[in-house]
């Protein structure tokens, strides 16, 4: 593949998986917190509101990867917000027209897309230097991070706060359901609690280099 | 109370539905600014500000939307409306009080991103509140992210020399701390009656 002098990174297996482990949006660079704690509370939502935001990364990252050339330096940001929210009005519109009970769940969060600071973090970061093809594939890579940080959140938040996942009823009648989970402070504990997993397993892994990050 | 009094409203903004701590708006200058209380101050003060002005730009711009029929073009226009007005707050506080302009610095520009400020335009439309409510909603809004923020900001202070295992990160530490003022803020729900 030639290399293009503006493209420093090339299309390869890391493109993809930077987003989904090594730079997760929600759990590593701690962006877009908005939408993961508020529509969590059950798995369903957040998987809607997964795949909307991923459909909004991926659309806005190849267009503005397309772009890239013809959007002058000063008003990118600009340029930027009104791309997203071109297509943020669109999922807006097609999940109204797809499911009115998730378009509810969802309410102004949907809308709210157009703020989630991983989308405009990735056309600045990402998309406005690379070639196409590569702002798609690391889109998606993110767009996958952040809708498994969303599961992540909304099945521990659905399982312990409803006693069901994704509708399913788990445990019988008996289960008391656990309410503080489904309730605001829920979210802000149930993702303590996944950073605190994570900051774990990183620092078992390799220790010293733990101790880099922490300084 | 009445439930669209302006009292309520206010209320209903500023502790019942506190727009940080029971519906995740505005966490990322939440989690960013809270390390000082002064600092905490100076962005909770340019939020209400921004807030107030961006809340009455978007009741004008909705208006003219409804009047053409151009819904669909609400987003995006909120959001620039957001944008430029951010600015325009800043140039004038710049040419008409300098020390107010040097104290919130850098706060003013990134309060942009913010989606309490959207979400706070987006609310009012759906809600279809009129002027004055929109006034006192976005008073009450703008009031409670306030004092989420430097109610924050104290609790971390007190937590600085405080010793925490090495695997808990400030991230982590600062969102249990948020689960709890949230939780103590639900206290508040009786209020609504």
């Amino acid at each position: 593949m030639s290399q293009d002098p503006r493209a420093p990174a090339e299309l390869s297996w890391e493109t993809l998986t930077q987003g989904v482990w090594k730079e997760n949006p929600v759990f590593v660079m701690l962006l877009g917190l908005c939408p993961v704690l508020a529509v969590t509370n059950t798995a369903s939502n957040a998987l809607a509101m997964g795949l909307a935001t991923t459909f909004v990364l991926l659309c806005s990252g190849v267009l503005v990867s397309l772009l890239r050339k013809l959007i002058p330096k000063q008003v990118r940001i600009a340029c930027y917000i009104i791309i997203i929210a071109t297509f943020v009005t669109i999922t807006d519109y097609a999940i109204q027209a797809i499911s009115l009970d998730i378009y509810k769940a969802l309410g102004a969060f949907i809308q709210l897309i157009v703020v989630n600071c991983v989308i405009l973090g990735r056309a600045e970061a990402y998309a406005s230097k690379n070639k196409v093809a590569n702002a798609f594939v690391n889109a998606l890579g993110m767009g996958i991070g952040f809708t498994l940080a969303l599961l992540c959140l909304g099945i521990v938040r659905e399982v312990f706060g409803f006693g069901t996942l994704f509708g399913i009823d788990l445990f019988g009648p008996n289960f008391q359901p656990w309410a503080v989970f489904a309730l605001p402070p829920g979210g802000f504990f149930v993702l303590a609690f996944w950073l605190f997993l994570f900051a774990y397993v990183r620092q078992r892994r390799n220790p010293s280099k733990e101790e880099e990050h922490a300084a | 109370m009445q439930p669209d009094s302006h009292a309520f409203i206010f209320l209903n903004a500023f502790l019942i539905n506190n727009f940080v701590l029971a519906m995740f708006l505005g966490l990322c200058p939440f989690l960013g600014v809270s390390g000082k209380v002064k600092t905490a101050w100076n962005m909770g003060l340019a939020v209400v500000f921004v807030m107030l002005v961006s809340s009455m730009c978007a009741y004008g711009i909705n208006i003219i939307l409804v009047r053409f029929e151009l819904e669909f073009l609400r987003l995006i226009s909120y959001i620039a409306v957001i944008a430029s007005s951010v600015q325009l707050v800043e140039m004038f506080i710049k040419k008409f009080s300098p020390a107010l302009f040097r104290t919130l610095g850098i706060f003013l520009p990134l309060i942009t991103t913010n989606c309490a400020i959207l979400g706070l335009a987006l609310f009012q439309t759906n809600r279809s509140y009129d002027f004055t409510q929109s006034l006192a909603f976005s008073l009450g809004a703008g009031a409670g992210f306030a004092l989420a923020l430097v109610l924050m900001a104290g609790l971390r202070e007190k937590l600085e020399l405080a010793d925490i295992p090495d695997t808990v990160t400030q991230a982590a530490l600062s969102l249990m701390l948020a689960g709890m003022l949230s939780l103590s803020f639900m206290g508040f729900a009786g209020l609504g009656g």
